[in-house]
Parts: structure tokens; C-alpha cells; sequence
């Protein structure tokens, strides 16, 4: 392989990573304070790439206006999940909010074959993000650069909501101790709330670049990237979000390298997270950065 | 300024509290003694709004609180050291102490506070960024104490802050509760520890599966013959 292909693949690799730990963050954090897989996740990230394109599309909105827009609504709709299908489960077994969880990811996606259609549509690119860059012999997308440095300004921008920030710390404290949070004034709502609203926002982001780089949307289109964002999660350690972006990462790169080392191979790149998966549960059942910790009851 | 009238909890189907009635009034300590199982620590669950209260009121400064959410009592000043510490381990010790001013505005007070905290625990303000969770279990009650300070509580709850920790170190607990309170905070003070406890208090009541079955001033319950049977062995 020639420096040139190897630099196209990086590129490749380093921008699906991106879009695969922006969404791997929702997962995580969630966890963090709920110990609860939101299934539903992936579906959010479907919805904003929707959102975005019939802002676009019906609503005639400058690209930038429709991103903004699908990423505020995005937030909104999480937040609404979390009210709707997971606080009323709060005090029940995790197993009731869990399925709770899968039923409200099922709805979501069999609502939007309803309404948005089963035919895939064209996401609309504005003509700047369809530029190609070449750099000496590498011609990249301008879209492969501009996820990374998107994604790199978010997860900026989340960690000092969660290092910095009272919220951040509120967050950080409720994810260890309910009751003892609850004893420092904190509301734990509004904390959960503003956890599910970053989460989807997070994921709205996802989906935006990610309707950029693959622009064929399909109500379905959450599932397989949320499953895998899920893995990554798992993969670096659920509940902590270094670990999600680690884990986001190892998996956009293993898989374009797979894909690069040989086509043959290509049609085994979704596999590849699980096989990943497997291993790693093998030999580090809590993910790359994960603690020990005691089961909470 | 804290008045319980005729408190029942259940858990389940466990009657916790039946029916407890106790006061404690401004710049006293007040104690709560009793074995485990006894309530001690539903008692104060409840007037925190973490248990639910099945029947019977609670009153601060006047107001009725019973059933109003934990945010609204720590607003008013209802500050709980919990039992067992419940420190976030995961958060510097800096953090711990700010998340105690989490709902505070005053700025300069909280500023004022935090260096009477350090005042009163140098060794805290030693470990400021450290992790919480590497704290010794003194140094974490410490923490836990000063936590609640910061909150600016006029009516401080400790749940059995000697538990566990080395008998040197209870002592220095029970010099900072005395300090505290020389400075003017009204102390409700839940122990096993019954005989430091009632040396230090004011009033102390003894609670016997979830009933109150007897009261006086510390230093009468202290010499009381049923007292010294069940709480600090006989030695007579």
C-alpha cells in the first residue's frame, strides 16, 4: 500500500471514528447516571438527520439554520424519551426499564417508517460540504475533515460542561450517590434531563455529519450505527466518556482497516465490532478504562 | 426550630417508626441514641424527604415540611451528614465541599465558610485535589462534616458520625461537634456512641424499635439506671 492510500484510509478512518464516539458518548452517560442501556439512542441519532433534512428541504432553512435547528429538537426529543418511557420505570427493577427502553426504540423507528416513508431519501448537501481537498496526492472530502474537527469541538465543549461546570459536577455526583446528591440540594431530574438533552445533542451532531458523509436516509438507519456505538462504549469502558471516545475511535479505524487490507473483506466491517467486543470482554470484562465497581442496588 | 409530631414510617412492611414526638430547639445539641434497628436513621431519612412519611407532621422554623422534596429542606437549611459518609469518591475533595454550596449564591459568605472548613480540618485542605475515595475514613467524615458546612445548615444532622473510626479519632469528631456548636449551630446528633454522645448534648432522647422510651437532659440520661444498662454497660 503507498504512503498516499495509507494517508486516505487514516483520513477515512479517523472521520468515521468521530461520528462513532459522538455517539457512543449518549450511551455512555446515560449509564453513568441511570446504569441504563438507552436503546433508543441510535434511533435520536436517526431523527435529527430527518429533522435536518425537512428543515432543509420543506422548511427552506439555510443548512446551518436546519443543523442548529436539529440539533435544539434532537435534545428536545431526548429529553421527552427519558420523561416518557424511562422515569416513570425509575424506581422498578432495571430489567422493566430496560425493556421499556427497547419498546420505546421499536416505536421510534416503526413511527418513522409511518411518517417520513420506508423509501430512503437524498440527504441535501450544501454545495460548500461536497468541496473535494487535495492535498499533494491525498484528495479527501472536505466532509472527512470537517467531522473530526467538529467532533474534537464538542467533546471540548462537553468536557468542560462536565469538569468545570456546577451542572458538571452536579452530574458527576449523581452518577455516584442518588440520595447523597439529593443531600446537597441537588435536583436529580433536572440533572438526568440535562444528561439526556447533551446525549441527543451529542448524537444529533452524529447524525448530521453523518447524513453529510452517507447521504441516503432510511428510518432504520440508527440501528446498526447505534449497536456499534454501544459496542464502542462497552469497549472503552461503560459510563466513562474518555473510554466511549476511545472506543469510537478503535472502532473507525479497525474498521477501515479491514476494509482497506482487503476488499475481499469488506462485507465482514460490521462484524468486526463484534468480534472486537467479544475479545475484549474475554480478556477486560470492564472495557479499556472501566472500574470495578460494585453493582449499585 | 425542628418539631416531629407523632412520625410513623413504614418500609415495606416494616413499621420503622411508631409514632415519635421530639424537639430541638435553637442553639441546643440534641441527641438521639438507641441500637441499630431502633429508627434513628429513619428518623432523619424522614425529615429529609428520602423516606416517606405514612403519618404525622414535621415542623422547621414554624413551617410544615412533611413531604416536601430533599432540595426544598437543604434550601431552608436542613443540612444531613449522612450516616456512613456518602462522600463522591469519584470528586476532589475541593469539589465535595463546593457541591455543598451547590444551591448558595452568596459568594463572599461561601468563601468565608470555606476557610472556616480549612480552619477546622487543615488536613483537607492538604488533600484539596486529591480524590475523595483516598481519603481515610476520618479524613472522609471530615469531609463529610465539612461538605455539610458548606451548605450553611441552621440545623445540622449527623448520622453516627463515629462509626467505624478509631477511638482517637472519635474524639476529635466530638471536639469539632462541640466547636460547631460553640459557634452557634443547632446539632441533632444520632450516635451508638451513647456516652460521648449524651456528654456532649443538651437533651438526648433514647429510641427503642421505633418508639421513644425515654428523655431528659444529657447529663441526667447519662447516670439513669435503664440508660446505663442497655447503652453504656453497667459497671456499678
Amino acid at each position: 500500500m503507498s504512503l498516499q492510500t495509507f494517508l486516505q484510509h487514516l483520513v477515512n478512518g479517523i472521520s468515521l471514528g468521530s461520528l462513532y464516539a459522538l455517539l457512543a458518548i449518549g450511551y455512555t452517560m446515560v449509564y453513568g447516571i441511570l446504569r441504563l442501556i438507552n436503546f433508543a439512542h441510535g434511533d435520536i441519532f436517526m431523527l435529527a438527520t430527518y429533522i435536518a433534512f425537512y428543515s432543509v428541504t420543506t422548511f427552506l432553512l439555510p443548512w446551518w439554520a436546519a443543523f442548529l435547528i436539529a440539533i435544539i429538537l434532537t435534545a428536545l426529543l431526548g429529553i421527552i424519551l427519558e420523561r416518557a418511557a424511562y422515569r416513570p420505570l425509575r424506581s422498578s427493577p432495571r430489567i422493566s426499564i430496560m425493556i421499556s427502553a427497547i419498546g420505546a426504540s421499536f416505536l421510534i423507528e416503526n413511527l418513522a417508517i409511518v411518517i417520513f416513508g420506508g423509501r430512503p431519501k437524498a440527504f441535501p448537501i450544501a454545495p460548500i460540504f461536497s468541496k473535494i481537498l487535495v492535498v499533494g496526492d491525498v484528495s479527501i472530502s472536505i466532509v472527512t475533515v470537517i467531522i473530526p474537527i467538529v467532533t474534537a469541538i464538542a467533546l471540548f465543549i462537553l468536557n468542560y460542561i462536565v469538569n468545570k461546570t456546577k451542572t458538571g459536577m452536579a452530574m458527576r455526583a449523581v452518577s455516584k450517590d442518588y440520595d447523597a446528591a439529593k443531600l446537597m440540594g441537588i435536583n436529580i431530574n433536572y440533572i438526568i434531563s440535562f444528561t439526556f438533552g447533551a446525549g441527543s445533542a451529542l448524537a444529533a451532531i452524529g447524525g448530521i455529519l453523518w447524513g453529510l458523509k452517507y447521504p441516503q436516509l432510511i428510518p432504520l438507519m440508527g440501528i446498526m450505527p447505534g449497536l456499534k456505538c454501544f459496542i464502542a462504549a462497552v469497549i472503552g469502558g461503560i459510563g466513562n466518556i474518555k473510554g466511549a471516545v476511545l472506543g469510537g475511535f478503535i472502532l473507525g479505524l479497525g474498521e477501515i482497516a479491514i476494509v482497506a487490507s482487503s476488499p475481499a473483506l469488506s462485507g465482514y466491517r460490521d462484524a468486526f465490532a463484534f468480534v472486537l467486543l467479544i475479545v475484549i470482554l474475554l480478556f477486560k470484562p470492564t472495557g479499556l478504562m472501566g472500574k470495578n465497581s460494585a453493582e449499585k442496588v | 426550630m425542628l418539631k416531629i409530631n407523632d412520625l410513623h414510617v413504614h418500609y415495606g412492611g416494616i413499621h420503622a417508626l411508631n409514632g415519635i414526638t421530639l424537639e430541638v430547639p435553637e442553639n441546643k445539641i440534641v441527641t438521639l441514641i438507641g441500637a441499630n434497628g431502633a429508627g434513628k436513621s429513619s428518623t432523619l431519612k424522614s425529615i429529609m424527604g428520602l423516606a416517606k412519611t405514612s403519618h404525622g407532621t414535621i415542623q422547621f422554623n414554624g413551617e410544615e415540611i412533611t413531604g416536601k422534596p430533599t432540595t426544598h429542606m437543604v434550601s431552608q437549611g436542613l443540612i444531613l451528614v449522612p450516616e456512613g459518609r456518602r462522600i463522591f469518591s469519584n470528586l476532589t475533595v475541593e469539589e465535595n465541599l463546593f457541591l455543598g454550596s451547590y444551591l448558595r449564591k452568596d459568594k463572599a459568605e461561601i468563601n468565608k465558610d470555606l476557610n472556616w472548613v480549612y480552619e477546622l480540618f487543615p488536613r483537607l485542605k492538604e488533600r484539596l485535589w486529591q480524590m475523595a475515595g483516598t481519603l481515610s475514613g476520618g479524613e472522609q467524615q471530615m469531609l463529610a462534616v465539612g461538605r455539610a458546612l458548606m451548605s450553611k445548615p441552621k440545623l445540622l444532622m449527623m448520622d453516627e458520625p463515629s462509626l467505624g473510626l478509631a477511638p482517637l479519632i472519635v474524639k476529635d469528631i466530638f471536639n469539632i461537634i462541640k466547636e460547631i456548636h460553640r459557634k452557634g449551630m443547632t446539632i441533632l446528633l444520632i450516635e451508638q456512641n451513647a456516652k460521648a454522645a449524651l456528654e456532649a448534648a443538651d437533651y438526648g432522647y433514647v429510641l427503642e424499635t421505633g418508639i421513644i422510651t425515654l428523655e431528659g437532659p444529657g447529663k441526667e440520661l447519662l447516670v439513669n439506671d435503664q440508660v446505663q444498662r442497655a447503652y453504656l454497660g453497667d459497671h456499678k
